[in-house]
């Protein structure tokens, strides 16, 4: 036991004199002189420098053999504070890996039993080396957070909201080289392209005049802008966004008028805030003056699931087969109705 | 200070300025209702709402609005001008009546927790249950948040008044800021713990009247008119006051019930528009200023203005609220302080100027 704790404090002294005399600690951790005696004992879980450089460029692992022994070059002990990163380590085999997620990570249900109560927004940096974490993946949104890790030394990858599908196929794929799972991971995106093709040939099929939707964020009528990733989602299936009427940059998620949405009279209605605010067809349909939107009266609301229409993790490509059904549905109401 | 009295003498009486501000009001009101990012053309909104009034309809006035365009004015814009008109009248009222108890002009009707308590209750509701409760049969947001408004006023005035007792009001004061303290450490506290929810729970500090419905209309007016009818019949009361607790005293005001009455129905109402509206700020600080600023101090003049000018003043803040970066929204506490500010400091100069 004191063993240990000495071991341990061996090791962080190291650590603190490394990052003291060392700008850039992430980028060579290998300088890093293992100390003498109690070495076997700290570095039992994983010699870290490798997965270090697996992490900071993945494009190296890019390289055929990169598969062969798991637990010796990729990390094993990964935190991840991003609910859609999670899904993108479970989704391409790396779940073993993960040791703990943040309190949103709740996709697939597995993550459950790795909750030690970690918030993505503001996480407690102690609380996250306490669990001797060897790569920790964010979404890039809190520097400070990302400047105290780095301090430490532990390996980090980021993976920022994506723009559009293209940078969804690129983390997965960054992740997979990251921990050793990119065969896994390429397969993972060849599978989401190929569907998400499938759709848009179903898209082209109907061809259809373009068709208007809201997207719902919350019942005071927050709503995106083709801007934001789920935005561009919509773009790509031709849908008109009515919150595009926003002229200003940069405006992201705009609380929209009611005034203006039933003005707007789109075709669709996406509710995103269904778990969380219990929003639901009939929520919407008895708001004053509602029921004289075409998407009510023809049943056009759509109920999504708000984790999967908030994230850019693999199951983007469920909502957007979801939209497609719905875009069908329309498409064939109209054709009733003519 | 600004409380001192002064002679009425080279302003108009209240009977010239009372029905100009009501004047002041309609126009408002009926500009709100014209104005808006959709809806039909402007004109033919009076047509529309003239088409649909008994015996008016009878002119046989064809407005052309749709029934969209109808619902638009009448289930969206209608009931948020009177929300707005009704939360600016409150909150001018209660914030004149507080300033007349605590002969203290930076009072609000915040000043004893209601603002903070309410906030704290909509922080755990919003926390708690996620989202604004479009699911529920009671939205549980106005709820909670009233009765931790009320409750926190009713905690801060037994503190206040258990150390100082009710002959002076700098301890209430103090407990009040106290309590504002701690309700804001715990809310701060809450909304750390659960970051998701804060758009939403800073959306309803800002205050918000996008959502405005009828029903919330009919949730606050019951409160809303009993404390409207018991600050009025106490504004006589508080023009006493004005000269001093122990004068009023010898002039046989009971002074603590007064001011205990008038604390009570001051923030009823306040807990209740607070509740469905959110924290909208400067209105009920400012609001009567302006009219003490335009038509003296006397309160037989000051309540009933308070309410007609706070009312057209919430009004018109909301119209560039709905409008200035249509279709989406800017938040109504950002413009009451926005345009209410640079408005109050010009007419503190050109009235101190004119004295």
């Amino acid at each position: 036991m004191t063993r240990k704790t000495l071991a341990g404090l061996i090791a962080g002294l190291t650590l603190v004199a490394a990052c003291g005399s060392d700008p850039e600690p992430v980028a060579e951790p290998a300088t890093e002189p293992a100390p003498t005696t109690s070495e076997a004992e700290f570095s039992e879980p994983e010699p870290e420098p490798e997965a270090t450089e697996e992490a900071v460029e993945p494009e190296e692992a890019v390289e055929p053999e990169a598969e062969p022994e798991p637990e010796e070059t990729y990390p094993s002990r990964i935190v991840s504070l991003s609910p859609t990163a999670t899904e993108m380590l479970y989704a391409i085999g790396a779940g073993d890996q993960v040791i703990a997620v943040d309190d949103f990570s709740n996709y697939p249900a597995e993550t459950a039993d790795k909750m030690p109560g970690i918030s993505g927004y503001d996480p407690n940096v102690e609380a996250i080396l306490a669990l001797e974490p060897d790569l920790i993946v964010t979404e890039g949104s809190n520097p400070d957070l990302i400047e105290q890790i780095e301090r430490v030394g532990i390996a980090h990858w980021a993976g920022p909201a994506a723009v559009g599908l293209d940078d969804v196929y690129a983390q997965i794929e960054q992740l997979g080289a990251a921990t050793g799972h990119l065969d896994a991971a390429v397969a993972l995106t060849a599978d989401m392209s190929t569907r998400v093709d499938a759709v848009l040939a179903r898209i082209a099929e109907l061809d259809n005049e373009p068709l208007s939707f809201y997207h719902e964020l919350d019942p005071t009528f927050y709503s995106v802008t083709s801007q934001t990733f789920i935005g561009t989602v919509y773009g790509l299936l031709g849908l008109v966004n009515i919150a595009d009427a926003i002229e200003e940059e940069s405006y992201g998620y705009p609380q929209l008028s009611a005034e203006f949405i039933l003005d707007a009279d789109p075709d669709l209605i996406f509710l995103a805030c269904t778990k969380y605010c219990g929003e639901t067809f009939d929520t919407v349909a008895a708001r004053p003056g509602w029921d004289t939107l075409a998407a009510v009266a023809n049943g056009n609301v759509i109920e999504l699931d708000d984790d999967i229409a908030s994230r850019w993790g693999p199951r983007i490509v469920d909502h957007i087969e979801q939209v497609v059904d719905a875009v069908d549905t329309v498409v064939a109401g109209a054709a009733v109705a003519a | 200070m600004s409380e001192r009295a002064r002679p009425v003498t080279g302003r108009l009486p209240g009977t010239v300025w009372i029905p100009a501000s009501a004047m002041l009001l309609v126009i408002v009101a009926v500009a709100g209702a014209m104005i808006g990012p959709a809806g039909p053309d402007w004109w033919r909104v009076p047509l529309a709402l003239a088409e649909r009034t008994p015996l008016l309809d009878r002119l046989g006035i064809d407005s052309g609005v749709t029934e969209r365009e109808w619902s638009i004015i009448w289930n969206i814009r209608m009931p948020r001008v009177v929300l707005a008109g009704i939360v600016g009248a409150t909150l001018s009222l209660g914030g004149a009546s507080y300033q007349g108890v605590f002969r203290n002009p930076l009072v609000d009707p915040y000043l004893l927790g209601a603002a903070a308590g309410g906030g704290l209750g909509a922080t755990l509701v919003i926390a708690t249950w996620g989202g604004l409760g479009d699911g529920w049969i009671i939205d549980p947001v106005p709820v909670v948040a009233f009765v931790f408004a009320l409750g926190t006023v009713a905690v801060t005035y037994v503190v206040g008044a258990s150390f100082g007792g009710l002959r002076t009001t700098s301890t209430l004061v103090l407990a009040g800021v106290a309590m504002v303290s701690l309700m804001t450490a715990i809310q701060t506290f809450v909304l750390q713990r659960n970051s998701d929810v804060v758009r939403e729970v800073y959306n309803w500090i800002l205050g918000r009247l996008s959502t405005a419905s009828w029903n919330d209309v009919g949730l606050v007016l019951p409160y809303v008119a009993v404390s409207t009818v018991i600050l009025f019949l106490h504004r006589r009361h508080l023009d006493v006051l004005r000269v001093g607790d122990d004068e009023a005293t010898a002039l046989g005001v009971p002074v603590a019930r007064v001011r205990l009455v008038v604390v009570i129905a001051a923030t009823l109402g306040t807990a209740a528009v607070v509740a469905v509206s959110g924290l909208i700020g400067f209105v009920g600080l400012v609001v009567p200023h302006m009219v003490r600023l335009i038509a003296g101090a006397s309160y037989r003049v000051v309540l009933p203005m308070t309410i007609t000018f706070g009312a057209a003043f919430l009004i018109l803040a909301d119209i560039p609220g709905r409008t200035l970066s249509a279709p989406a929204e800017v938040p109504i506490g950002v413009v009451t302080a926005f345009i209410g500010a640079p408005f109050f400091i010009v007419l503190l100069r050109t009235r101190q100027v004119a004295r």
